[in-house]
């Protein structure tokens, strides 16, 4: 077989705007940054919460949280795709095999990440800040926007990792997604697609349009933030 | 400000009294039965040896903690919470810029969004400041650290001050600039209760001493008499430079900074 050199087929499905392969990248971004965005609107504050308060359970909270950051991705699409399923609590929505159900999917993964990761870096800010808030009368409510916006820097970082996580795997777009062309067809489940069917260039092509993807993604905000600590300590 | 543990508001003109208060935990008094009446005029020194209670005394009339037995009562006699504000050994600083660190102190104070950057400007120009206003607090020298620490307690026009060493970690220019910015707390009226190491900064700052040993307040007195003729010996053996054993609770594992509590 007379295979194409990945590289350069990577360098001409870009250069010739291939249809295919922009929805695909475009659906693989509008997945995984709307799962990063509410994972992250719901964690950040949910970890710094865990952070500052004491209740009954948190010790198992934490312990939870921190277990689930290593939650198999097939896992997590499986419990939402039973969830999504015609027989299941949310079937009535039509959710499975859409776009929506992916994020749904993603979201799931990445939450505990942010919320753990978040949970550590806001506990280590407060036990510095404590005191000196109290004295100018914060309660621990209005402690979080404060503790949030001072760990920006970290907490960039979280938001990465989370990111990483969700663009990197398959196994929960691949159940409930289905890997349906020009639906739900991600950049992952597009690989292993075509490396099961045996095209590997094209596999690979894909592999490294990913790659970059990821790389600039965060080689950008490896600058934003070390601007921003030159300027803001 | 804190108002835990807070009951009635103090008789006559006193802004914070403390009522056989004491700090006990696990069986150990880290403070250990004082009672002590800070009135608006003047500078309250605080001295005594390591792991003698001056901070944790300090965090309690301010509010940071709450004593185990005993009662702190403060406020005005209209019922109006006390404007209080402490500063720390160490600057605690937020990782923004110096005129942002004004600002949030501001905001937690209830003023009005509008008339915070004017207040934070003001203050910050008041101890030399405005130069260094939008640079990052925390890269900031020590010595300007703490005169930022003391520009936004100077915002919020605290009726009273407390300092927990706070030239401790300074040289000697920081030093004075740091005595300088509590003398011009004093001469607007703001009552400064003060724990020092330094009797020399003792000396040039206090109108009255408070000294305390083993949890204990020994002695409040004028200044002008304690560096001469301290009423209690352990205090005279202070002054002397005599090392005080101490018989009360065990020091170790704590630093005078009490922030282990």
């Amino acid at each position: 077989m007379n295979s194409p050199d990945p590289f350069s087929l990577a360098l001409s499905l870009i250069a010739t705007r291939d249809p295919t392969l922009w929805s695909i990248v475009q659906l693989s971004l509008q997945v995984s940054l709307t799962a990063v965005l509410l994972a992250s609107l719901i964690a950040l504050p949910l970890g710094a919460l865990i952070a500052l308060f004491r209740f009954p359970g948190r010790g198992v909270v934490i312990t939870l949280l921190n277990a689930l950051m290593g939650l198999p991705p097939v896992v997590a699409g499986l419990i939402v795709y039973l969830s999504l399923s015609r027989a299941g609590p949310l079937g009535q929505f039509g959710l499975l095999f859409t776009p929506t159900a992916m994020v749904i999917a993603q979201t799931l993964l990445v939450l505990p990440i942010v919320a753990a990761l978040t949970r550590q870096a806001i506990e280590d800010l407060w036990e510095e800040y404590r005191e000196q808030l109290r004295s100018l009368g914060s309660g621990r409510i209005r402690a979080i926007p404060t503790l949030l916006w001072d760990a920006r820097i970290t907490l960039t970082t979280v938001v990465l990792a989370g990111f990483g996580r969700a663009s990197a795997e398959v196994g929960a777009v691949l159940i409930v997604g289905g890997n349906i062309e020009g639906v739900t067809r991600v950049m992952t489940t597009a690989i292993a697609l075509e490396t099961s069917r045996g095209d590997l260039p094209l596999a690979l092509a894909l592999g490294l349009i990913l790659l970059t993807l990821v790389a600039v993604i965060n080689g950008t905000a490896y600058l934003l933030g070390q601007a921003s600590s030159r300027h803001m300590q | 400000m804190p108002m835990t543990s807070r009951s009635a508001n103090p008789v006559n003109g006193v802004l914070v009294e403390l009522n056989e208060v004491s700090f006990i935990r696990s069986g150990t008094a880290y403070l250990d039965g004082a009672s002590l009446a800070l009135r608006p005029d003047g500078r309250t020194i605080i001295v005594g040896p390591n792991g003698s209670g001056k901070s944790l005394l300090m965090r309690i009339a301010h509010g940071l903690l709450k004593p185990t037995h005993g009662r702190v009562d403060t406020g005005r006699p209209d019922g109006s919470p006390l404007r209080q504000a402490m500063v720390f050994q160490r600057p605690v600083l937020l990782r923004r810029s110096a005129q942002a660190n004004v600002i949030h102190a501001l905001a937690l104070a209830g003023i009005p969004r509008r008339s915070r950057r004017e207040h934070a400007d003001h203050a910050l120009a008041s101890f030399g400041l405005s130069r260094v206003a939008h640079r990052p607090a925390r890269i900031l020298s020590g010595g300007e650290q703490q005169r930022l620490a003391l520009a936004r307690a100077w915002a919020l026009e605290p009726e009273i001050l407390f300092l927990d060493e706070p030239s401790s970690a300074l040289d000697p220019a920081a030093t004075k600039a740091v005595e300088d910015g509590v003398n011009t707390f004093h001469a607007r009226g703001t009552k400064i209760v003060m724990v020092t190491h330094d009797l020399g900064q003792a000396r040039r700052l206090a109108d009255d001493v408070v000294f305390m040993c083993c949890g204990q307040i020994i002695e409040r007195t004028p200044a002008s008499r304690f560096f001469s003729t301290p009423v209690t010996a352990a205090a005279a053996g202070f002054l002397r430079g005599e090392l005080i054993l101490d018989t009360g609770p065990p020091a170790s594992g704590r630093g005078d900074g009490g922030a282990s509590f």
